[in-house]
């Protein structure tokens, strides 16, 4: 109880920051309109991007088994983009939840090609499949960047690959509402992705239909993902830094953390594009710039903390 | 009774299991013996249910358990893998717990709350309920997977060397505690073993497997006799006996 208390107390606090921060003041004349075309729009982009990809990151690592795992690992946005990049090029009248969709499912194709070698991959050193998975997704990447440059996109995908929120006004980023949604599917089935992270065998002798649950929790992770990345564009290691915090102090019992999980993801994104905005006053930062820099420094940290059982 | 009719599993070339036949008493501790890579442990997933078979019937009390749902076959057998992997930071209940999980599907009642409480206590982890998993020993963990299995609550547990990395104490307390479930609460138990004595010490029945058959199954007694386990491992041994029971020692 204590616990939510200090957590509600903190979220209100940087949303009340995040409310009030900005280039105009609030106080000038047409406060309110500005509260409700801007702030709160990016306000709970922030914040409903954060909780998702936190989400994601969880549920990729327990269906790998393997905690230094999360979807910008495993080459799932760059797939997304590649798709992204296929739609302009194709169908560039496309409306935004087609796009959506074609992200979604680039990023399934994405993962499921990370799955199939990860499978190779030994699971004695937990070091192997990130660094793995980083190949792949720069193999994806290098891709994504010579479709770009030679059909001339190159200004979409720096978009996409940088995760920012100045942009965002109201009936530009309503479409992260559906993470509400999927948390809530995600919490429903919270025991099931905890049973997930006990391995294939193990799920299966507890009666867990393991295909077809990790099935779920792949396409929750990719739809995450995709709306992430058509609404504010790429958020390395928040998939990373959220559940692992998270992890290190209240375990895994997924049906305990998941809100805690989600509130980490948020909180963190929302403090990195605080930041971005205050560092350069009037001027911005982008957030994913904000929480490479921060994230980076965890990821070694946790590198450094936990080699043997990560 | 597990009952299995000419299990047959080759993948490609390789057969891995040939021409399986066994009767499994309900009941007693069955252990099952042979050399690395004769196809233990494959059997043991076989008869769980878990590894489909190439040919063959498996029946547990009369049923297939490939054909059963999969909570269904969760209620009827339990299997605990080799030196599970424990990636999942969860405490000593909540992993307990999850062996609750094919009797309420995510929603636990008291019924299982009690269950839960029984198995740590059979498995002396009462102390230990609120512990991290990777806080505890190799010989608690295991403890700790063995009480899941058994909160399981099924009639049908399979253990796949359960003793692996336990010293001698727990190695026997955990025996122990398996045989007082079969004595006294009629579980039937069936367990991979690597120590010849502790299949002789403690099994009722030994199922004696090399190069992917049945060697011999039978009363522990009549298996483990210097032929047999000559054939079984390719080893002399001399066979002593020792309090009504066999000792088995490596020529």
């Amino acid at each position: 109880m204590r616990l939510w208390l200090i957590c509600g107390v903190a979220l209100a606090g940087l949303c009340l920051a995040s409310l009030g921060l900005g280039a105009a003041s609030l106080f000038d004349g047409d406060g309110g309109w500005l509260l409700v075309v801007s702030r709160i729009p990016r306000t709970a982009a922030a914040l409903l991007a954060g909780a998702g990809l936190a989400l994601a990151g969880v549920v990729v690592q327990q269906v790998v088994q393997n905690r230094l795992v999360e979807p910008a690992l495993t080459g799932t946005p760059e797939a997304a983009m590649l798709g992204l990049l296929a739609v302009t090029l194709i169908a560039p009248g496309l409306a935004v939840a087609g796009k959506m969709l074609i992200a979604a499912v680039c990023a399934l194709i994405g993962m499921a090609g990370f799955l199939a070698l990860a499978r190779r991959v030994p699971p004695q050193d937990p070091m192997l499949l990130p660094i793995v998975g980083l190949i792949y997704g720069g193999i994806l990447g290098a891709m994504t960047v010579y479709v770009a440059w030679t059909a001339d996109l190159m200004q979409f995908l720096g978009i996409w690959q940088m995760g920012e929120f100045s942009a965002v006004t109201q009936g530009r980023y309503e479409w992260l509402w559906v993470i509400a949604a999927l948390a809530l599917g995600l919490y429903r089935i919270a025991d099931r992705i905890t049973i997930l992270g006990l391995g294939r065998t193990q799920a299966r002798a507890l009666g867990l239909n393991y295909g077809q649950t990790r099935m779920l929790g792949l396409v929750i992770v990719a739809t995450l993902t995709a709306l992430v990345l058509v609404t504010v564009g790429n958020f390395p290691f928040v998939g990373l830094v959220a559940p692992n915090l998270v992890s290190r102090w209240r375990g895994d019992n997924l049906r305990a953390n998941l809100p805690l999980i989600a509130f980490g993801g948020a909180v963190l994104v929302l403090s990195a594009d605080i930041i971005g905005r205050l560092v350069v006053h009037p001027f911005e930062i982008p957030a994913a710039t904000v929480i490479a820099v921060f994230g980076a420094a965890v990821f070694l940290w946790l590198l450094h903390a936990a080699p043997r059982r990560a | 009774m597990i009952e299995t009719a000419h299990l047959d599993l080759h993948i490609g070339d390789t057969q891995i299991l040939n021409d399986i036949s066994l009767r499994i008493e309900p009941g007693v501790i069955t252990g099952l013996i042979g050399p690395n890579g004769a196809g233990k442990s494959t059997l043991l997933h076989c008869l769980a249910g878990l590894t489909p078979v190439t040919g063959g019937t498996v029946r547990i009390d009369g049923q297939d358990p490939f054909s059963a749902d999969d909570t269904a076959r969760a209620r009827m057998v339990a299997l605990l893998q080799q030196s599970p992997a424990i990636v999942s930071r969860l405490r000593v209940h909540e992993l307990v717990a999850f062996g609750r999980w094919p009797h309420h599907q995510g929603r636990p009642g008291p019924d299982d709350a009690r269950h839960v409480d029984e198995a740590l206590e059979a498995f002396d982890l009462t102390a230990l309920a609120d512990r991290p998993l990777e806080t505890l020993s190799g010989g608690q963990r295991q403890r700790a997977f063995v009480a899941m299995t058994y909160a399981q609550d099924t009639p049908w547990i399979l253990l796949d060397e359960p003793l692996n990395a336990l010293d001698p104490r727990h190695a026997r307390n955990l025996m122990a505690r398996l045989d007082g479930l079969a004595r006294t609460r009629g579980r039937s138990i069936v367990i991979v073993v690597h120590d010849i004595n502790a299949a002789a010490r403690w099994a009722d029945r030994i199922v004696a497997m090399k190069d992917s058959r049945v060697l011999a199954q039978g009363p522990t007694q009549q298996v483990l006799t210097p032929a047999t386990l000559l054939d079984c491992f390719d080893t002399p041994f001399d066979t002593i006996p020792h309090k009504g029971r066999t000792l088995v020692v490596a020529q």
